[in-house]
């Protein structure tokens, strides 16, 4: 692993894992260390194992479950299952016949480890660093907060991985984005990664992984460093990694899939390694000043359209889109954003639905009622972290603030299982994506951070979270 | 997947920059089991209305559009969620290959493997191609070229590998396959297992 130059964190992670290099006519055969895998982009994959004649060759190495497209309301029977659609219910059945037949273990309904896949892979301990981890779903990239090497693929890619444990890839380019400075009071990983996508455009990154490093980063707690490697496929990078320090061991140590006893020493003194050497080169490098940063919110249809809470729509005359994005929003240049009207907030998704998100809204929340006319959805990243939160009361917060609170799932993020934000109504989202249409057809989207949405739940506009904390 | 090696076709152009998979085809129709008819979900709320008649004034909806097996797009086609249903929509639609000046990295991979060829050209050229929607347009693999009317050419870069098996109709999972006991001895020679 070691050759004397210095390398990148990536490149450490990319050589280990290499079981045939590339060459000009050949893509490298990378190994795949761990296999993430939920009931939408999988089926068709296991029908071309099955009608090749082939086994998961790794099922120990592959971990399912459902997340997509099942209800966040709770699930007593298949009619409650049918509740979010037929085909739903159709889909979550075959993945639990394509795992059990398979032999893969599935995190169904029924089991307290069952949550969005994201949430999942850390909770259990499985997400370490210096892994490969795939799973077909774009944010696979959350799991680079531990400095694994974490990257979304298609179907065709998870038949590939199931039948051999690995991929053809061929060896993308680096990104350094330094995040320096600390943080404002209300300013969070959220805004951090909203104000980079600002930055350098939701194509910024294409073609590379990014690794975040920085003063900002290394203060950053894992449920925060998960935000900002999440959203770094919204620069259109597939991979965000993030150097694992003594808070990605302190978070991993004691969880179900970490190594324990010898095993966990080892593990510590190779995971230290994994690093950037002193003088790497990275193809690009980027700077984002963290300390200037306010809370920011999305005002157009892609991550990349966003401003700090308190300014206004800045016109982007001339610029390609820019019309069509507001009049999709209905906002216009030169509006203030805090004049906006909410009709909906949703606290989840894969980017903000672990504890301390929701200990975050709640903090917000705490003995005030959400304004009139506001529908308020809180869902959980997974069963784990819905015990966790009741246990210390936050569902209560929740309920008595007037926001339903909701068993875990993908749910209003990409309103695949019935969650749906109606047409014409503005949705205040802690999730990734403002596309036309994401929350359900006509929808209008905002994505902030879960102190944002909480301001913005209270004051029925949006809302500058500083102002409540 | 059937071989590639020539296409030839009038092209349909869509001049809007980042436009993503959830307007390829949106969330809700991703709870199929199957890859197959897709295409009737294609660009689905930016071709029906809310009753579920066309509008008139989207351009696949259009006459000319009929039969047009090259779609020309704005800058970063594909980004967003990793759903390989997106080709397979637009495939199953009858478009055969994308140009663009820039196509987001998973949906590029995907189309790889379906079959459906991402085609990255120059601004100039990209301009040109705007400007003049149902020029028809073809694209050499063998060359990696790509002819205007006018009879001006570029060549497009495309992964040697990603092209052979185009060319050859194969999938990449053979491949992976004959790799087997190179596979084999990593994971029994790898210092950790994981």
């Amino acid at each position: 692993m070691s050759t004397g130059s210095p390398t990148t964190l990536f490149d450490k992670v990319w050589q280990d894992h290499i079981v045939a290099a590339e060459t000009p006519d050949t893509p490298a055969v990378l190994y795949v260390d761990l296999h993430l895998i939920h009931e939408v982009t999988t089926p068709q994959a296991f029908t071309v194992l099955r009608d090749s004649g082939l086994r998961v060759r790794r099922p120990d190495l592959t971990l399912g479950t459902l997340d997509h497209s099942t209800p966040t309301t709770p699930v007593a029977s298949f009619t409650d299952l049918a509740r979010a659609g037929d085909s739903a219910a159709r889909q979550v059945r075959r993945m639990e016949e394509n795992c059990s037949e398979f032999g893969i273990e599935l995190f169904g309904f029924g089991s307290e480890h069952r949550g969005i896949v994201h949430v999942i892979g850390p909770e259990l301990g499985a997400t370490q660093p210096g892994k490969t981890i795939v799973c077909g779903d774009s944010h696979t990239s959350t799991h680079g907060a531990f400095g694994a090497l974490a990257f979304g693929i298609g179907t065709t890619e998870v038949g590939h991985v199931l039948a051999t444990q690995c991929l053809l890839q061929r060896r993308p380019k680096t990104l350094s984005v330094e995040i320096d400075g600390g943080l404002a009071k209300g300013v969070t990983a959220k805004d951090v990664i909203l104000a980079t996508i600002g930055q350098i455009g939701v194509d910024g990154g294409t073609g590379h992984v990014i690794e975040y490093r920085g003063a900002a980063v290394e203060a950053m707690s894992m449920d925060e460093r998960m935000t900002v490697c999440n959203m770094s496929i919204e620069a259109g990078a597939r991979a965000g990694m993030i150097a694992p320090d003594d808070t990605t061991f302190a978070y991993l140590e004691g969880r179900p899939r970490a190594p324990k006893g010898t095993a966990w020493d080892a593990a510590l003194e190779r995971w230290r390694a994994l690093r950037s050497d002193p003088g790497a080169v990275f193809d690009r490098a980027v700077t984002v000043h963290g300390v200037r940063l306010s809370p920011m919110v999305t005002f157009g249809t892609n991550p990349g359209m966003v401003a700090a809470v308190d300014a206004v729509i800045p016109d982007g005359a001339g610029k390609p889109g820019f019309r069509k994005a507001l009049e999709y929003m209905q906002l216009e240049p030169g509006q203030k954003l805090s004049d906006v009207s909410v009709d909906f907030v949703f606290i989840g998704s894969c980017t903000n639905s672990r504890l301390s998100d929701l200990q975050q809204a709640a903090s917000v929340l705490r003995g005030r009622k959400i304004a009139d006319g506001v529908t308020m959805l809180v869902v959980p990243g997974s069963q784990q972290v819905k015990k966790e939160a009741e246990a210390i009361g936050l569902d209560e917060i929740f309920r008595s603030s007037g926001a339903q609170w909701r068993e875990s799932g993908c749910s209003m993020c990409l309103g695949m299982n019935g969650d749906t934000v109606p047409r014409g109504k503005l949705s205040v989202s802690t999730s990734n994506r403002n596309f036309e249409g994401r929350q359900g057809i006509g929808a209008r989207t905002v994505l902030a951070s879960p102190l944002t949405a909480a301001a913005s739940a209270l004051a029925g506009k949006i809302a500058d979270p500083r102002r409540y904390l | 997947m059937q071989a590639i090696r020539q296409l030839k076709s009038r092209t349909v152009v869509l001049p809007i920059n980042d436009i993503d998979t959830d307007q390829i085809i949106p969330a809700r129709f991703l709870t199929t089991t199957s890859r197959d008819s897709l295409g009737k979900h294609l660009f689905h709320d930016w071709r029906y209305r809310e009753d579920g008649s066309e509008k008139v004034d989207f351009v696949l909806n259009s006459p000319a559009s009929l039969g047009c097996e090259i779609l020309v797009a704005g800058r970063n086609f594909g980004c967003g969620s990793s759903r390989e249903h997106a080709p397979w929509a637009l495939l199953d639609f009858g478009i055969k290959a994308v140009i663009s000046t820039e196509i987001a990295d998973i949906f590029r991979s995907n189309s790889l493997k379906n079959g459906l060829l991402p085609v990255l050209v120059q601004s100039q050229v990209h301009e040109r191609l705007l400007l003049h929607p149902g020029e028809s347009v073809s694209i050499d693999l063998e060359t990696t070229t790509l002819t205007l009317a006018d009879g001006t050419s570029a060549t497009f870069p495309i992964d040697a590998f990603a092209r052979y098996c185009l060319m050859q109709g194969t999938d990449q999972l053979g491949f992976l396959q004959t790799r087997l006991n190179e596979i084999i001895r990593y994971e029994q020679q790898r210092p950790w297992t994981p």
